[in-house]
């Protein structure tokens, strides 16, 4: 069953064909990674798909309805949701207004101005929640500008999580972050979305993380899709592995 | 985390009743003068706590306040002129009403761009104000300007004795405007919609992906802001006594940003400490030299190099340290 | 015919100080995005230093040629405030948010304007003799000012000028570079800060360049800066902020509405201006030729 797929979805930047006829379906449920090396165009074509740039020709279909031409506003309230490679919070409010902000926004309370927020005690409680499930409640009443990057990182992904989509992208949820504190996040956000069954796209650099925690690979490469399967096709092709990763593989089994 | 209202609200109780009991008192303990003074800056205490709704929540800086403002005043004044109406309750009403058709308008056309352009905007947007009124003198009695005199307050009349009616009646009048005006502001920017402009000043593309129509809610927070001032500019009005096109003019824009700057805008009282700060401090320097504005300019200046975040920022910089004794 | 005529060199005459003055702004904050709200105030410094020197050099007997060569002196003068305003009170601004630019300049204007008055008075300093030997010219049956003519002239040749220096020089091309993108321009070898204070400067000049010839048709008055920064900014929004061109087209614009406006319906002249600004921004928000940044 897709919940996304995209048809010969094309966006050129100037003479940079930054996404090329991409035929690319998302299935629900299941935890795809894309990959490829650095202007592949993956940032691109999650940018296309949650709404931030409009294509240039091609047709994006979102549980069941057409959303090419819909605001980006419209595809959250469908259910996309991301987060980003460079975090992008609220930085003066605390992480717990970060994550209640989604819920209110999710609610459709952002629009009351006659109510204290404080008094809407459902959303505190269940912002806490998340934060608990990403391990951050500690810093709950800390300003999102002052907690250490790899917080910062999950925070962004909670704040997406708490909209409750049906479609998350992750981009570069490890980027900037030390190695040893990839695989913890990395757990901690992979438990949260298969016990909520949301069907996940990230995109990743870092093979290790690509090969362990994904179920499907898809590999981009000059704006179109290269390879397409689970990790050990992937790992088994030859074209995929000469163009992104040497002749080496490195990736431990999941 | 969320903790229930309860223990700040005491906090603010404790230093609530003190200066409510003492404003309370001020005409009986002080002259005209000095009640006037303190008059003039809660009005515009108003004015700047609708302004800071934009700056300090949306982050937004408006560089044309000067435009909502003078149309309640002006709006007040046609009232007299052309309708020959002398309640104040219809004068607020009428000025609510003018002021956020304008702001709506002008809105509009400018949150649909950010920072210095939003800025630039809102300054000439102004100018249209100014420059109607300047030149339709026929109409607004131009640099003339109109005369507003004391209005009826809650269908009492005013009687002949202007300054008793000014800085007695008319000052518990507006202190009570000004209350209500800083409970609302303060219910708003604690609402899930001022949370939601907190989240729009932080940072924009995250307020998109999680849902929050920017610039729907700039234009709401805009008129909001705009409907504070124009409330202010008619209260300000019968204290004048007089609607020129110099409450139009850009450079009261700027004396506007002035007092939100001087109190520290980064915080809720900030603005209003500010207004009545820069109120007192325009009185004295205005009534000290004929290059006031030298010496107003030298203090932005001096404030923005090294008290960028005003009174407030430098008291609760100075609590802080007093709690942490090193 | 020749009131057409005398109407179309009216609209030239504005256009061209409104050129110098918008034109400087633009090169300000296209090269620093910097939006100097004291801009004015520079224009006003042009006005009274050519009107109190030619002034004082009228009333000392000085010979007529004299005259007509103070003129720059305000140009100068507001060019040197510039080079001394800029690292002392601009440059501790670039690192933070661009609301406190606006804020600071505001601070100076206030400044500037109380610091005229001190020099100078309150009452308007007229440097008019300039404009009388001048003389006029015949247009038809008509006489018209030739310092009018003078002041048309100035303005085209600074407008050559400018473009010369900035798309034929060796200096123009560091300045569009560093304008396009600083930290690159920097990485390169570029001396930013160099950059910044001399960008500063002309844009200085400009503006009192503009006051100082305007000054022999209409004193200098308390309060003339502030009137003419609204104005640049008309111009400004209306031709793109950051772009020569569009001061330049701008500033026809704006001289040639105003100057329809003063003959046809002198009431509404000003509010025009404000909502052409407005239409333009409504339509083509960057302005007619501007970088389209918000």
């Amino acid at each position: 069953m897709s919940l996304l797929s995209t048809q010969a979805v094309a966006k050129s930047f100037g003479d940079n064909r930054a996404v090329n006829n991409v035929d690319f379906t998302v299935r629900q449920g299941e935890v795809l990674a894309l990959i490829g090396s650095n202007g592949a165009g993956k940032t691109t074509l999650v940018n296309l798909i949650s709404g931030l740039y409009r294509p240039d020709s091609g047709r994006i279909d979102f549980d069941g309805r057409d959303v090419t031409s819909q605001s980006s506003y419209e595809r959250i309230q469908a259910g996309i949701a991301r987060s980003f490679q460079l975090v992008n919070l609220f930085d003066q409010l605390t992480c717990l207004d970060n994550v209640a902000l989604s819920i209110f926004s999710r609610e459709g309370k952002t629009l009351k101005l006659a109510t204290l927020a404080s008094r809407d005690r459902a959303v505190w409680d269940e912002a806490l929640e998340v934060l608990r499930q990403f391990g951050l409640d500690g810093k709950a009443a800390v300003p999102a500008g002052g907690i250490s990057h790899g917080e910062r990182k999950l925070l962004d992904v909670a704040v997406a999580y708490a909209l409750k989509p049906k479609l998350l992208f992750l981009d570069e949820p490890t980027s900037g972050v030390s190695t040893r504190e990839k695989a913890p996040i990395m757990d901690i956000v992979s438990a949260i979305v298969r016990s909520g069954g949301i069907t996940v796209v990230i995109i990743e650099h870092d093979m290790d993380i690509v090969f362990r925690y994904s179920e499907r690979i898809v590999v981009m490469h000059q704006g179109a899709i290269l390879a397409d399967g689970a990790p050990d096709e992937i790992r088994r092709n030859d074209q995929v592995t000469t163009t992104l990763l040497g002749t080496h593989v490195t990736g431990e089994a999941a | 985390m969320a903790a229930p209202m309860q223990r700040p609200l005491l906090k603010i109780l404790a230093w609530a009743v003190p200066l409510g009991l003492a404003l309370l008192a001020v005409p009986h303990v002080v002259g005209p003068f000095h009640t006037l003074t303190l008059m003039y800056g809660l009005v515009f205490g108003i004015a700047v706590l609708g302004f800071n709704l934009l700056l300090g929540y949306t982050g937004l800086l408006s560089f044309g306040h000067s435009a909502y403002f003078g149309a309640g005043a002006y709006a007040v004044a046609f009232m007299v002129k052309y309708f020959k109406l002398a309640s104040m309750e219809l004068f607020l009403a009428g000025s609510v009403l003018v002021s956020a058709v304008i702001s709506i308008v002008f809105g509009f056309v400018c949150v649909r761009y950010t920072r210095i352009f939003f800025g630039i905007l809102t300054l000439a947007l102004s100018q249209v104000l100014w420059s109607l009124a300047f030149k339709f003198f026929w109409v607004t009695g131009g640099t003339d300007g109109l005369r507003i005199p004391t209005p009826w307050l809650l269908g009492m009349d005013p009687g002949t004795d202007k300054m008793e009616f000014l800085a007695f009646r008319y000052y518990y009048y507006v202190l009570a405007v000004f209350v209500l005006c800083a409970i609302v502001m303060w219910v708003i920017v604690h609402s899930p919609f001022g949370k939601a402009l907190q989240a729009i000043r932080d940072n924009e593309t995250r307020a998109e992906f999680v849902g929050i129509r920017i610039r729907r809610y700039r234009l709401i927070a805009f008129v909001i802001s705009g409907v504070f001032a124009g409330l202010a500019g008619a209260l300000w009005a019968p204290l004048n006594g007089l609607a020129t096109p110099d409450v139009l003019v850009w450079t009261f824009s700027g004396e506007i940003v002035f007092m939100a700057v001087l109190g520290g805008f980064h915080n809720f009282i900030g603005p209003i400490v500010g207004a009545v700060a820069f109120t007192y401090l325009k009185t004295y320097a205005v009534g000290f030299t004929v290059y006031w504005q030298l010496l107003l300019g030298t203090v932005l200046v001096v404030l923005v190099l090294a008290l960028p975040r005003g009174i407030m920022g430098m008291v609760e910089y100075l609590i802080a340290k007093l709690r942490r004794p090193r | 015919m020749e009131f057409l005529l005398i109407h179309v060199l009216n609209a030239l005459l504005y256009s061209s100080v409104l050129f110098l003055i918008a034109g400087g702004l633009s090169l300000i904050y296209g090269v620093m995005r910097i939006l100097n709200l004291a801009h004015g105030s520079l224009y006003a410094i042009g006005a009274y230093v050519t009107a109190w020197a030619i002034g004082t050099a009228a009333a000392a007997g000085a010979p007529n040629a004299v005259l007509f060569l103070l003129l720059p002196a305000g140009a100068v003068a507001a060019a040197a405030v510039g080079a001394a305003l800029e690292p002392t009170l601009l440059r501790p601004f670039y690192k933070r948010p661009e609301e406190y630019q606006l804020l600071v300049t505001f601070g100076l204007l206030m400044i500037i304007e109380d610091c005229l008055h001190l020099i100078w008075g309150p009452n308007p300093l007229s440097a008019g003799k300039v404009y009388q030997l001048a003389g006029s010219v015949n247009i038809g049956t008509s006489r018209y000012p030739a310092y009018n003519l003078a002041v048309i002239a100035v303005g085209i040749l600074s407008a050559l000028l400018l473009w010369a220096f900035i798309y034929r020089t060796r200096f123009g091309v560091v300045l569009r570079a560093t304008s396009q993108n600083m930290r690159m321009a920097s990485a390169l070898g570029v001396n930013v800060n160099r950059i910044y204070i001399q960008a500063f400067t002309i844009g200085c000049l400009m503006a009192g360049l503009g006051g100082a010839i305007v000054v022999p048709g209409q004193s200098a008055v308390l309060g003339m800066g502030v009137e003419a920064l609204v104005l640049a900014f008309v111009v400004v929004v209306i031709g793109g902020l950051g772009s020569l061109e569009g001061a330049f087209a701008g500033a026809l614009i704006v001289g040639f509405v105003r100057e329809a406006g003063v003959a046809l319906f002198p009431e509404v002249e000003l509010a025009v201006l404000y909502l052409i600004a407005a239409v333009v921004l409504l339509v083509r928000p960057a302005g007619l030729f501007g970088r389209g940044e918000r």
